[in-house]
């Protein structure tokens, strides 16, 4: 029998988005709000099975009565409250960011980010060709993932994924300071190094491809990758009896990566190493 | 939580220095060598893991004994407290005052920041660091602030060992500065916290009649000139009392936001969770200011008296006193102070026989400007990096260790105890209405007699200035430090309070009145700001850790510019500017830009 739970039942609560009254369940966020009207936010840092962490910024919105913007992810809808998406003070607040993060870092796999620097008309080049960027080469110390830090934003989302969020492995922080800080782990050290247990939950969660199965590394720079010729097969995973949901991404007959359904109660998105990285025997033929 | 240790080791000094912070290891799970026992019971679970506050002192402990942080040492704590070490490695990269690779025993820090630049920190660093290349055993660091704008410019040597040995010169030549790095035990001794008050022994003083005058050493001292009597009258009142006194006072926050103190006190005060925290923000790192230093060093009684009242009042049995790391001369003074209080019943169990219970920690900062920042400090001594958290939730509701926490700057809480001794009504006479009682004010730059100044508020900042002895030739004045913003020569008749700096587009800030002649060009000293903040900023938010870089490097184009050449990068330091006060996490981001503003606004920089 298929139970689905329904949790506590929870008050609607009334405020005003953008000029017309809207309800939303006590506990919700201004972001869940803009979602179920049909609104647009971009959002970056915000991560559906992570707790918000508010970092990038470029999800703010105007709520009358605030002296600064406030970020759509992790503000709780108040009854009452009167909120503006689409201000111009908050539109150039989020193309400004944009600027400075693809001023910064490479966000050529960041799903959505050249829509949105285009619907912004962001111009990050505007820094001049001396703004200084975050310089860092992939690092590739494992055969199962790469972590490409020139195209990370800082998110936190991988951090929180390793630690009490999720894994509880805690292999990974941000180290450093300002515009030097880095996710790193202990002494900086290699991955083999660490307290990594490879399950790969950081790489679910990562929002810009900094960090990416090796398989997917290796064909973008050989210019193999295409999304487009890829199919994606939902299956269980048949390594032990938990019963967790793989999402197995084919090109050309090959298994290329492995993700998880957000929406699994049981797992929500996360998998161990064998679920995540041990599909090579699919693919032996011989 | 699976914790994965190197195969590092400490050296027996690393080691010492932990074991000497936390007792040696209690068993094979916390790093010592493995027994019979350890083989049958695994030793952990929440009660090791409460003990992640620890983390800053030990690292502290670690960099005291060493004067670097290895991997085994960092390994060691970690095992000893329960901390998976990437996340006491990203703690240990955060704060300025550590470092991951190896150096010398010594550091000299030599302040480049705005007062010092202008009284010759450039040519103090530069001859610092030719006398002290290679080999001389000390690295020379510049370094923002180090609060001693009164006698800049200013040099701190701090020498790892048993015990750490800090010397301070200031002002300092080349000589004195080379002097205290390479015998910090024979530099000459550091002038007494009165030369720092041009005011002492002015009996119209309030909150600085003491400094100066008690030896700041003697209990019997203190309370030879009225200690104590504002505790035992706030016993009198009991905590509903005390708080209705200081609402009634009208006392706003001396740490830069006025928030009002009474209402703080309130809020805390009706939290039904517990236990509640009192939380001293003494982690004065505003550049030009020192009034924090003066009194903790001056009068550090008063403050440990302050934070009784404080506590009592809003329902905390502990309090925690967050230390700038670069005072270790009130960090002295105060432990002092401590231990006599809890030797004679002013601390502890059964404070003054009244069977209320409360005490103090001293933890000391690492470094780290934006741990000024309430919830960041929370972070930092919870023994996270000390990045901001996002409000709501406040302090009050959920503050250090998720439990309603009354913070307040040092100055704020002194002010407690003439609320009590003289009465709330008139207390509120002094000042202005809606900016009562008297204000600390940090002078510094070109002016005869810098120091700290205590005047009520309404006096105008022409006064300020002519009692400090303003130079001729007075170009600009930053209020309020990097995060507040210039006035012009002319503009002398602004009242300093709360309400006529607002009204004059300005802020009062913490208190930061630095005087500026021509000496050094307008440009630099904004560079100098932009590069404070680049420095300063955690990391957390985008507009704040990309937005300063991108400040920073605009003002570095414009340097030698003005008009039309400069125009297009002054718009886009507006654009960047305005987002960073729109949308960053905290207050950092949020003023980073202030200074450099007023500057282009009001003083027409780049014209």
């Amino acid at each position: 029998m298929t139970v689905t739970p329904l949790g506590i039942p929870r008050r609607l609560l009334e405020f005003t988005l953008d000029g017309e009254s809207v309800r939303a369940p006590e506990g919700s966020t201004i972001l869940d709000a803009c979602r179920a009207a049909g609104k647009d936010v971009p959002t970056l840092c915000e991560g559906d099975t992570l707790r918000p962490k508010n970092a990038c910024r470029v999800c703010v919105v105007e709520v009358e009565g605030a002296r600064t913007l406030v970020p759509a992810c992790s503000r709780e809808a108040e009854p009452g409250m009167r909120v503006r998406t689409g201000t111009e003070r908050a539109r150039h607040s989020r193309k400004v960011v944009l600027e400075l993060l693809a001023s910064s870092v490479d966000l050529s796999t960041t799903p959505g980010a050249a829509r949105w620097i285009k619907e912004y008309e962001a111009k990050p080049d505007r820094f001049g060709p001396d703004a200084a960027r975050v310089e860092e080469e992939p690092r590739i110390d494992n055969e199962l993932y790469v972590r490409d830090y020139g195209k990370c934003i800082l998110c936190y989302k991988c951090v929180d994924a390793c630690g009490d969020q999720w894994q509880n492995s805690f292999a990974i922080s941000v180290a450093g300071r300002g515009f030097d800080a880095r996710i790193a782990v202990e002494h900086d050290a290699a991955l083999t190094d660490s307290a990594c247990v490879y399950c790969g939950n950081c790489i679910e969660v990562c929002p810009t491809g900094a960090l990416s199965f090796k398989s997917e590394f290796d064909m973008r720079a050989a210019g193999t990758w295409n999304e487009a010729a890829q199919t994606g097969t939902t299956t269980v995973c048949a390594y032990c009896g938990v019963g967790c949901n793989l999402t197995l991404h084919v090109q050309d007959n090959e298994i290329v990566k492995v993700t998880s359904p957000h929406d699994n109660p049981v797992t929500h998105g996360n998998l161990c190493i064998k679920g995540r990285f041990g599909y090579q025997h699919v693919q032996n033929r011989d | 939580m699976d914790l994965r240790f190197g195969d590092s080791k400490p050296t027996d000094d690393e080691r010492a220095a932990v074991d000497g912070l936390l007792g040696p290891p209690g068993s094979s799970w916390e790093g010592a060598d493995r027994s019979d026992a350890d083989l049958r019971w695994a030793r952990g679970g929440r009660a090791a893991r409460d003990r992640r506050d620890l983390l800053l002192p030990g690292l502290h402990a670690i960099n005291d004994r060493i004067g670097w942080i290895s991997e085994g040492a960092l390994d060691y704590l970690c095992r000893r407290l329960t901390v998976p070490p990437a996340e006491a490695y990203g703690v240990a990269t955060f704060y300025a005052l550590f470092s991951v690779r190896p150096r010398p025993a010594t550091v000299l820090h030599v302040c480049t920041d705005l007062a010092c630049a202008a009284a010759g920190a450039g040519g103090l660093c530069a001859g610092a660091e030719e006398r002290l290349g290679p080999g001389s055993g000390v690295s020379v660091q510049r370094s923002p602030c180090l609060g001693l704008c009164e006698r800049a410019p200013a040099a701190l040597a701090v020498k790892a060992g048993d015990p750490v040995r800090t010397a301070v010169a200031a002002p300092a030549t080349v000589r004195d500065a080379v002097l205290a790095a390479s015998a910090p035990d024979s530099a000459p001794e550091e002038p007494s916290a009165a030369a720092a008050v041009p005011q002492c022994g002015d009996p119209s003083l309030t909150l600085l009649r003491r400094v100066g005058v008690v030896d700041p050493a003697s209990l019997d001292d203190y309370r030879a000139h009225g200690g104590y009597t504002a505790l035992r009258r706030a016993f009198a009142l009991g905590p509903a009392g005390v708080i209705r006194e200081v609402t009634d006072s009208g006392l706003a926050g001396r740490g830069g936001a006025a928030f009002p103190t009474g209402r703080k006190w309130q809020a805390t005060a009706a939290q039904p969770d517990r236990p509640h925290y009192l939380v001293c923000n003494a982690d004065e790192s505003e550049p030009g200011t020192f009034k924090d230093r003066v009194l903790m060093e001056g009068d550090p009684y008063a403050l440990v008296e302050a934070m009784t009242v404080a506590a009592y009042a809003t329902g905390a049995h502990k309090g925690y006193l967050y230390l700038r790391g670069e005072y270790p001369r009130a960090q002295r003074r105060l432990e002092h102070a401590l231990a006599q209080a809890r030797a004679r019943g002013f601390l502890g169990e059964d404070v003054l026989g009244t069977g209320y219970a409360f005490d103090i920690e001293i933890r000391r900062g690492a470094g780290a400007y934006i741990c000024g920042e309430e919830t960041a400090l929370f972070n930092s001594i919870e023994g996270y990096r000390g990045e901001p958290r996002s409000k709501p939730p406040f302090p009050v509701e959920k503050g250090l260790f998720g439990k309603p926490t009354v913070e307040n700057n040092v100055e704020t809480l002194v002010n407690v105890l003439p609320i009590l001794t003289m009465g709330a009504p008139a207390y509120a006479a002094i000042g202005t209405g809606a900016s009562t009682g008297p204000k600390l004010f940090c002078v510094s730059g070109s002016v005869a007699r810098p120091g700290v100044y205590e005047l009520p508020f309404g006096a105008t900042l022409g006064e300020l200035l002519e009692l400090a002895g303003v130079r001729a030739g007075l170009r600009a004045v930053l209020l309020g430090g990097a995060a507040g913003g210039f006035v012009r020569a002319d503009e002398l008749d602004i009242p300093l309070t709360f309400e006529g700096t607002r009204e004059a587009g300005t802020t009062l800030g913490s208190g930061v009145v630095m005087a500026f002649d021509g000496t050094v060009p307008l440009p630099r000293l904004l560079l100098r700001i932009a590069e404070f903040f680049r420095d300063e900023s955690c990391g957390q938010c985008v507009p704040c850790r990309v937005g300063t870089v991108r400040q920073e490097e605009a003002l570095h184009r414009i340097a030698e510019r003005s008009g039309a050449a400069a125009a297009g990068d002054v718009a886009l330091l507006r654009e960047v500017g305005r987002t960073m006060r729109d949308a960053s996490i905290c207050g950092l981001g949020q003023t980073a830009w202030n200074a450099v503003e007023s500057a282009i606004d009001r003083l027409g920089a780049y014209e």
